[in-house]
């Protein structure tokens, strides 16, 4: 174990009995944060006014709990009283709960409506996960991108990497291509997924949303200050669900123009080349990167899968059988298992240079180079 | 009237009590059965907390240092699996056997042979669900609630899975039928439902629940398994299907299901704090209206465990008024116990400490209840570490906490020897001080944004863990210290009388210590000295 942890034992050992100590508990984070958006605000104070009234009940109950043990103990002396019904009291602890809770209804209906009215949006994002990646589509502007785990936190968080998380900056909150957003408009996020359930969530806008195979939810936010704000997918996904973060960026209106514009070309270039024929160096080079974008997860760096769990390329039937199942499978996915189709995430590119790199890596040695051309016809 | 006096001309002793392995595999009695019950839930209760161990040891810092992500998962979703249907429910129905014809004067629950079988389906059901570890694609990871479509995605262990929970199910169902039977049937004359213990009222409910619900759960997973061998596509969304549909239908289950596994517990407790508290039970009736009313309820709030699917606004609403209403019957609860206690003359044995623990730990459980139960929030909340704080403090500081309660209260009648009290209070201390440096700071975790189920996490969610951790491993290694006490309990424990506890009232408590293998041959005259507490 690290010097580094060493340190945050003695911090966490020295917090759990120094509790005076106040200011030291900012940084670890007690509470709710109170966010950047109405929603998030509302959401938060309402937060806080539920907590202060359960605070009030518990004082009262477990006040009279305890007096009760000090008071009305044998030791004492005391004898004990054979009372044991009175209809009058249950009434008054049955209404008093009745309508505190009628007091919390309130707030807590308005808030719902207020969140609930996803209307007069300025911008759309159709928000998609994958395992174990987002998706960004922005409607309106027409071009969307992957966003993944960057590559310093995928490195450190592999079993026993060796490497200090604590050294590496944002572990496991940044990603390779932050979603960014211009502040002070409102926002529509549309989200679903394309294999199983997952969940988008920046406490900094104040809720998650599920995003579901087969359904569009609507939610939405109003950023007022510029930042970087961080969340993680919130519901379990599957081997790597902790692995797949959000970052939103949002900047001035300008700005985030300029960005939308180089997106734009950005997508263009990538798409480009779909119609040309590719070298072996060209496809393997590009195929190693999106191996290690889409594949590494599960198939693993070596190609050597997870015994039990994610199927090895190397030497099998698929990755040095025929072609055309090769191809099939990348492409259309495996049904009931963790291989999605990734001919739906894919561009003709990326398929044909991945394919081709699979086929000649790890001691798989068939030679075959897969054109985008011959992806094209099978779309 | 005393045992004694009624069963004079009795040879107890000869009782024909068979012997070896038989008395175990073949027994038709209540007490034998309840036996194995209890001692199935403590020894699932150790593999269950063991996977809890590697959840916490991997937990303990950032990064990946012990096991692959899917092994993390499959630790989580075993572990749930584990500690639900093998120890809280097992243990509950343990205490039911041993406990319902005792307290009610029956001889022996009404469908022995039934009894049997619901008991010996269980050690199979459970050793083929940990044989899916050894199998292609390893144990269930999807989570306990078994989510479409990612469960599906689950290798060779996913038939065994659902076949689990078929026999479950089942065993679930023929003991909930037995406890029904038993206790309409079976009352000693005078003993008419309003002079029922209200552990009995409260098993009487708990078995209405569990043939309502697990009936649903048997169908959502039989769908789940037709979607992914024989074609179908309940909830496949390509073919035409709805993942949300299997949500809703296994909640339709899981609400009632969380009942299941706290009502026998309220049960429990409402036994222990009259008797050393040396005062009746306050508001008996209050205290049976509410138990039905929060069984009655719990069929209309499945919701609140999915808020976050989207649903439309009304139904958003409609399930957080429902669910919000629930804290007051729970209320109403609490409070009774609280007056039960008022004016008393309490002492502090060591399951009068567990069920105090009880009545202040699930309060708090109840409170972070009803702030996830307010929608809005629960966008926050939801399926972060408040939420794992939360079903941990109302399963363990609640449903665990009040069987184990119950075991030290009942101890003493079933092996004819008292436990060592030292020792006894001395778990009790480690384990309420332990589990609270395990759960509370959880709740930090999750307002602060830590997701729940991830194997591991950012840098500031560090020392909150590793505390929790602490806790974790202090709690697991504090319940060895349980078993010890049993075992010397039966070994060396000093001679208990049939009243055992100075302010014990109740049919139970009339008969040897321990009592004989067959008990109430003749049923006993119930008047209002007898009856409940």
């Amino acid at each position: 174990m690290s010097a580094g942890y060493m340190k945050k034992i003695r911090g966490a050992v020295i917090s759990l009995f120094v509790l005076a100590a106040q200011p030291a508990w900012a940084e670890y984070g007690l509470n709710m944060p109170e966010g950047v958006t109405p929603l998030s605000r509302n959401i938060y104070d309402l937060h806080m006014l539920i907590f202060y009234i359960c605070c009030v009940i518990a004082a009262v109950v477990f006040g009279v709990m305890f007096w009760s043990i000090f008071r009305h103990r044998k030791s004492r002396g005391v004898k004990a009283a054979q009372f044991h019904h009175n209809t009058t009291v249950e009434i008054i602890w049955t209404a008093i709960p009745m309508l505190i809770l009628v007091l919390m209804a309130i707030p807590a209906t308005k808030s719902l409506i207020l969140i609930e009215s996803t209307g007069d949006s300025d911008l759309t994002i159709k928000v998609t996960g994958h395992q174990w990646r987002w998706h960004y589509q922005y409607i309106e502007e027409d071009f969307g991108f992957f966003s993944s785990l960057a590559p310093e936190s995928n490195e450190a968080r592999q079993l026993k990497s060796g490497i200090d998380p604590g050294e590496i900056e944002n572990y496991l909150l940044e990603v390779d291509n932050p979603v960014v957003v211009p502040v002070n408009t409102k926002i529509r996020f549309m989200t679903t997924a394309s294999d199983v359930i997952h969940a988008w969530w920046v406490p900094a806008l104040g809720w998650k949303r599920d995003s579901i195979p087969g359904f569009i939810n609507e939610s939405w936010a109003i950023i007022e200050e510029e930042g970087t704000y961080r969340g993680q997918c919130a519901e379990l996904c599957g081997r790597d669900h902790a692995f797949m973060p959000i970052v939103l960026k949002a900047v001035s209106e300008d700005e985030y123009y300029d960005w939308a514009g180089d997106m734009m070309v950005a997508v263009m270039d990538a798409e480009a080349g779909a119609d040309r024929e590719w070298a072996m160096d060209e496809l393997m080079e590009r195929g190693e990167q999106v191996y290690s974008t889409f594949c590494v997860a599960c198939h693993q760096v070596n190609g050597m899968g997870i015994p039990g769990a994610f199927k090895p390329l190397v030497g099998s039937p698929v990755t040095t059988g025929p072609l055309d199942g090769h191809i099939d499978t990348v492409m259309n996915g495996v049904a009931g298992t963790a291989m999605a189709p990734f001919g739906m995430q894919l561009n003709d590119v990326d398929v044909a240079s991945v394919i081709t790199y699979e086929r000649n890596s790890w001691g798989n040695d068939l030679g075959d180079l897969v054109q985008p051309s011959m992806i094209a016809e099978r779309r | 009237m005393s045992y004694a006096e009624t069963h004079e001309h009795h040879h107890d002793d000869h009782d024909h009590k068979p012997t070896g392995l038989g008395r175990w595999l073949f027994s038709t009695n209540h007490k034998d059965i309840g036996t194995m019950y209890l001692v199935f839930a403590l020894i699932m209760f150790f593999i269950g907390g063991a996977m809890a161990m590697v959840v916490r040891a991997e937990l303990f810092q950032p990064g990946m240092q012990y096991v692959d992500p899917q092994f993390f998962n499959a630790m989580t979703t075993m572990h749930a699996l584990v500690m639900i249907f093998g120890v809280i429910m097992p243990a509950g129905v343990g205490l039911a056997n041993w406990m319902v014809p005792m307290m009610i004067g029956a001889p022996d629950m009404a469908l022995p042979r039934m009894n049997n079988m619901s008991f010996w389906i269980l050690p199979f059901a459970f050793t083929m669900l940990l044989a899916t570890f050894f199998m292609e694609g390893g144990a269930p990871a999807g989570g306990w609630t078994m989510y479409p479509p990612l469960i599906t995605q689950l290798g060779d262990g996913f038939p065994f899975l659902i076949f689990t929970v078929h026999f479950l199910g089942v065993s679930s169902i023929m003991g909930a039928i037995n406890i029904i039977a038993t206790i309409f049937n079976m009352r000693a004359p005078g003993m008419g439902f309003m002079q029922l213990p209200l552990f009995v009222w409260t098993w009487i409910i708990t078995a209405f629940l569990l043939i309502a619900s697990m009936p649903v759960l048997a169908g959502a997973v039989t769908m789940l398994l037709t979607d992914k061998y024989f074609g179908t596509s309940f909830f496949i969304a390509a073919g035409g299907g709805d993942p949300v549909m299997f949500q809703h239908i296994f909640w339709f289950f899981g609400h009632p299901e969380v009942y299941i596994l706290i009502l026998p517990a309220f049960g429990i407790v409402s036994q222990i704090i009259p008797t050393f508290s040396r005062k009746p039970l306050f508001g008996y009736e209050s205290m049976v209206y509410a138990t039905a009313a929060i069984a009655f309820l719990s069929f209309f709030v499945w919701a609140h465990h999915m808020f976050t699917v989207g649903m439309p606004l009304a139904g958003e609403l409609f399930f957080m008024y429902a669910t919000m209403s629930i804290a007051v019957p729970t209320g109403v609860k609490v409070f009774n116990w609280i007056a039960t206690m008022w004016r008393g003359a309490m002492t502090f044995e060591t399951p009068m400490l567990f069920a105090l623990s009880f009545v202040f730990l699930f309060s708090i459980g109840g409170f972070s209840g009803l702030m996830l139960g307010i929608t809005p929030a629960d966008f926050q909340y939801h399926d972060t570490y408040f939420v794992v704080a939360h079903f941990h403090y109302v399963l363990v500081t609640g449903a665990l906490f009040a069987l184990m309660g119950g075991a030290y209260f009942w101890l003493p009648k079933w092996t004819g020897h008292m436990y060592d009290e030292k020792l006894g209070q001395l778990h009790f201390w480690l384990s309420v001080i332990s589990v609270n440096v395990l759960f509370f700071p959880q709740h930090f975790l999750g307002l602060a944004g830590m997701p729940r189920r991830i194997p591991d996490y950012a840098v500031q969610f560090t020392e909150w863990n590793m505390i929790s951790s602490v806790g974790g491993f202090v709690f697991g290694i504090s319940q060895l210290l349980f078993v010890w006490v049993i075992i010397k309990c039966i070994r060396e424990g000093k001679k208990a009388d049939e009243q055992v506890w100075e302010g014990a009232r109740g049919l139970e408590w009339t008969l040897p210590s321990p009592p004989p293998f067959h008990t109430f041959t003749i049923p006993p005259k119930v008047d209002e000295a007898t009856a409940h507490s």
